[in-house]
């Protein structure tokens, strides 16, 4: 059984409680002011987009979202964090409830329950130095960089419902997802924008009580979530079958080894002394509010992509990747509404309109890419209207908006596909002609020499000449057919 | 000459300084004699901040010049050193931020400084604010101005004791439990707490953060008018400040009671304070209602619980708050051998006993198996005993009370805390309720030791935002009874 708790950062403008910048990076210590270095005397006012951004994320997985919630402190000493408390939510989050559904790689799907979301300020960033490996054991001394201290870290906790590191990947990339279609998160892992802790146990197969449970703290890839899981159920099966038995503890995930090791046992847990923060007054939602923001979201990704294999008839693997480009959904949606087959057009997004977005650096089609012209051309494909060597031709000016009317331009500039014996003859009687060379390598068996032949003759047609009849007009003509 | 300069209420300073018969900078360097001269003894200021003060002056002339009118233009004021000023040392008192330059200003600060008040310095207290006599200080003794042997009150007592010996017009306090009107009572000037929210508690080194509030301590309620419209309002940077739009109350003080209902607490009245003490505060009710008042008797069932209330809200905030301090990023560090020894050493040296009591007061009712007990239940209590004042003011306009349990007692004549609690009786539900309350000079009496008479103070408490009520009615008391008026300080004054 496999729960997580994942902290994310949020995209805001500014930090949770103060007006300075949320940017990553960026010399140490330049990021501050009083508030979020703690300084005595100085207050935090709540960011409202934060907390706007946490409840969108609990909408789009189904939690339910409190009239009231409210910041308690949560007190412990540590060094990196200014005021020796944090600012976050104890039984009062914004977000209760709600379920992460998922698809695995191999088109399995599967949901985790989600406990709540909340919101929290995070911590500053230690640098220990004077030592070999920059651990604390052995440093010299310590710098605390404080630009990260105050950034608004959400925490999604979820129910034991996993089952695998695959799933439990399956369900953080469901997340990911989500956040970063509603823009609550840019969830960059290298820069710590997403980390994760997990807390694993395992059971006899039948048996419903639940083992003890370790929890590994402070995974910051997809990559190490796999593996720690992977080696941590391992370690406990080994432990159980040799008759020993699992202890509750805190695990670290050390990724040069490959294996978790004990940091402390949770016989010394912290008491929190957890109490609502006087410095800040309670928060009290209006209904209208809610359902404002719940009307602005979009579809959620998993239920694009249920839509897509289930509706659409997609492979598994081409919706998960068109589910990557919110922006397709429309332009997908628009062109099977004016009859082009889902297949058709999806093979259009992921080959040349993806490559195309790629090339110009964008982040999704440019405006000048329509629905009506892009179906129309499709079309042309899908009913043999023009080959694809005139598709290729074609499409940047579909692209540049250079083109509004496909059908009209493919008759315009007669590109239309050619089966017509006599016309292509002639391209075909010119090329070997002028190619005696490629004609003798034929002759003497070299098939290579009759796929040249073939692209002469397309060029000379423009394209339009259909390949399956030139290549039979090109080997009656040689003779080697 | 100086003296009649420094002796002015800040009505008076602002108005000869905006018609240009005095200057701002005249004023101050008056100001800075008078202290030269007298804070030896009295022992008000931690920090002088002469500099910046002439800075100040010279600027608040400049504006004048160019035509402007500041309601308090060159008006000296004293700031509490729990309050920050950029680029001065503040400290709250205590050794743990000795040396602790301000890297910025407080808004209440910033806003009196804009009204045209000169800083002449930064003024003992507490540690942390936490007491009732001053003598919690780390870093010095202040003296009662009417006699060097008693304690000033507390937490403001520095700036109490500023003001009453005239070193400064306005002092800016903070009251948590009592800390303006308790020092302002035994230094026989006003000292008023405006209800909770109404000024910006940004740059307040807080001690307990749901009940601390800045307010003036000043020689005459007009003055505590003046100082009040300029610090009051709503603050971007304070959560908690609210934003209830202020009436300026400096221009609409009255001059009699006719109408008003003043309650007297029936529970309050049960208990002798000594025949001296409840024969002034007899004198005084009977003063409200010649003066035209309807004097009301009103119950406060919770009245006996506030203390004990308040001992554990407030240090279990205390306790948070001050977690801060511990020795990392600013303040005395102490090194140890690890993290977790450098913190308890930090603060085993850092913090005096008062606050290491409440620390572990807040510690403890806050912990996990307690926190139902204790915190929760004082929360529970405090909602009941703002429920009474409601329910009271339903019978009555202003309440009026007590300012403290006796006049000022010697230094070092209450050595154990609970006795030093008691103090605060009748301040702390007030607190408790975030309502806005005022201490009046009332009369003299003598202590039980037979010494000479000692000034009192009569509270006046109003409904929440009552402010403008609030100081109309205490205006009318104090310039009916004159009692502001016999201010004249035994120690520190020129022989
Ligand atoms: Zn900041």
């Amino acid at each position: 059984m496999i729960g997580l708790e994942c902290h994310v950062e949020l995209k805001t403008a500014t930090k949770m409680f103060c007006g300075c910048k949320n940017e990553f990076g960026g010399e140490p210590n330049t990021k501050v002011c009083p508030v979020c270095l703690g300084f005595p005397g100085a207050l935090p006012v709540p960011n409202k987009k934060a907390i706007e951004l946490t409840i969108k994320a609990g909408l789009a997985f189904g939690s339910e979202i409190p009239r009231f919630s409210k910041f308690d402190r949560k007190n412990y000493f540590y060094p990196d964090m200014p005021k020796d408390y944090q600012i976050s939510q104890y039984d009062m989050p914004l977000c209760k409830g709600g379920v992460v559904e998922f698809w695995l790689e191999n088109g399995a799907r599967g949901e985790c329950r989600l406990t709540r979301i909340h919101l929290e300020e995070d911590t500053g960033k230690s640098t220990h130095a004077g030592s070999s490996d920059g651990r604390l054991a052995g440093s010299t001394y310590s710098l605390v960089d404080f630009n990260r201290a105050g950034v608004p870290l959400m925490e999604c906790v979820s129910e034991p419902d996993l089952r695998t590191a695959e799933e439990a990947v399956g369900y953080l990339e469901a997340l990911k997802r989500t956040f970063v279609q509603l823009g609550v998160s840019d969830v960059k892992m290298e820069e710590g924008s997403l980390r994760c802790d997990a807390n694993v146990s395992i059971r006899a197969t039948g048996s419903t009580t639940l083992g003890t449970k370790a929890e590994i703290k402070n995974m910051n890839s997809f990559k190490s979530v796999r593996l720690a899981i992977e080696s941590e159920i391992a370690r406990q099966i080994e432990l159980l079958e040799s008759g020993n038995r699992v202890t509750q503890e805190t695990r670290g995930w050390d990724e040069s080894s490959g294996t978790t090791h004990s940091q402390r046992s949770k016989e010394e847990a912290h008491d929190y002394r957890y109490f609502p923060d006087p410095d800040l007054v309670p928060l009290e939602f209006e209904a209208a509010w809610i359902e404002e923001l719940r009307s602005t979201l979009p579809d959620p990704p998993f239920k694009r992509y249920v839509r897509y294999v289930d509706q659409y008839e997609l492979p598994t693997k081409n919706a998960a990747q068109l589910v990557e480009n919110p922006a397709w959904e429309v332009l997908l949606d628009g062109a099977v509404r004016r009859g082009v087959k889902p297949k058709s057009y999806a093979n259009l997004l992921l080959g040349d309109v993806a490559k195309k977005q790629n090339e110009d650096g964008l982040s999704e089609p440019a405006a000048t890419f329509t629905i009506p012209a892009s179906s129309e051309f499709v079309k042309l494909i899908e009913n043999g209207t023009i080959t694809s060597k005139a598709a290729k031709e074609m499409f940047p000016r579909i692209w540049s908006g250079e083109i509004t009317d496909p059908a009209e331009y493919v008759k315009r500039e007669g590109l239309a596909q050619s089966s017509d014996r006599d016309e292509i003859k002639k391209f075909v009687d010119e090329v070997i002609a002028t190619n005696a060379d490629a004609v003798a390598e034929i002759r003497k068996g070299k098939e290579r020499a009759l796929q040249f032949l073939l692209g002469q003759v397309m060029k000379a047609s423009r394209g339009k000449a259909n390949p399956a009849l030139v290549n039979e007009l090109l080997r009656e003509a040689i003779g080697s057919g | 000459m100086a003296d009649s300069l420094i002796e002015m209420t800040a009505a008076e300073t602002a108005r000869k300084v905006n018609a240009r018969e005095r200057s701002a900078r005249e004023i101050a360097l008056a100001t800075f004699e008078r202290v030269r001269r007298t804070d030896g003894e009295v022992g008000a200021f931690l920090t002088l901040t002469e500099d910046l003060a002439l800075a100040h002056a010279d600027r608040v002339d400049e504006r004048i010049a160019a035509g402007e009118s500041l309601p308090l233009a060159g008006v000296p004021l004293a700031v509490k050193d729990n309050m920050c000023l950029r680029g001065t040392q503040t400290t709250a008192g205590s050794k743990i931020l000795l040396g602790w330059n301000a890297p910025y200003t407080a808004t209440a600060v910033q806003r009196i400084l804009d009204a045209g008040a000169i800083p002449i310095g930064k003024t003992n207290l507490d540690e942390f604010a936490m007491g009732s006599s001053c003598e919690n200080s780390a870093l010095g003794v202040t003296r009662n101005p009417y006699d060097a042997q008693r304690v000033p009150g507390g937490s403001s007592g520095g700036s109490a004791a500023a003001v009453a010996s005239y070193e400064s017009t306005i002092g800016l306090g903070s009251d948590t439990g009592g800390s303006i009107r308790e020092p302002a009572a035994f230094c026989n000037i006003v000292g008023f707490k405006p209800t909770y929210g109404r000024v910006s508690r940004y740059g307040l080194i807080a001690f307990a953060s749901s009940l601390d509030q800045i307010g003036p301590l000043t020689r005459s309620v007009e003055d505590a008018a003046l100082a009040y419209d300029a610090i009051a309002g709503v603050d971007p940077m304070d959560a908690t400040s609210v934003d209830v739009p202020h009436e300026s109350t400096a221009t609409s003080l009255r001059q009699d009671l006719k109408g008003l209902r003043v309650g007297i607490v029936k529970e309050y009245r049960a208990k002798s304070l000594g025949p001296a003490i409840d024969e002034v505060y007899a004198k005084a009710y009977a003063d409200l209602e010649t003066l035209g008042a309807e004097i009301v008797e009103i119950g406060l069932p919770t009245a006996d619980y506030g203390i004990a209330t308040y001992y554990l809200i407030a240090p279990a905030e205390c306790s948070s708050n001050l977690a801060r301090f511990d020795g990392v990023r600013y303040g005395l560090r102490v090194e140890g051998n690890d993290m977790a020894e450098t913190y308890d050493r930090t603060r085993a040296a850092g913090f005096g006993p008062e606050v290491k009591r409440r620390i572990l007061i807040g510690t403890h009712a806050l912990s996990s198996g307690y926190y139902d007990a204790y915190y929760l239940k004082a929360q529970k209590a405090r909602t009941k005993i703002a429920a009474d004042f409601e329910n009271a003011f339903g019978a009555c306009d202003v309440i009026a009370a007590p300012a403290a349990a006796s006049p000022a007692f010697r230094l070092g004549a209450k050595s154990d805390p609970y006795s030093m609690y008691l103090m605060d009786y009748y301040t702390i539900p007030v607190s408790l309720a975030g309502l806005p309350s005022i201490s009046v000079p009332c009369g003299w009496a003598r202590p039980d030791d037979g010494a000479e008479e000692m000034p009192l103070g009569l509270q006046l408490t109003a409904p929440l935002f009552g402010e403008r009520l609030l100081l109309g009615a205490a205006h009318a008391y104090e310039i009916a009874t004159k009692h502001a008026k016999k201010h004249a300080p035994r120690i520190g004054v020129r022989a």
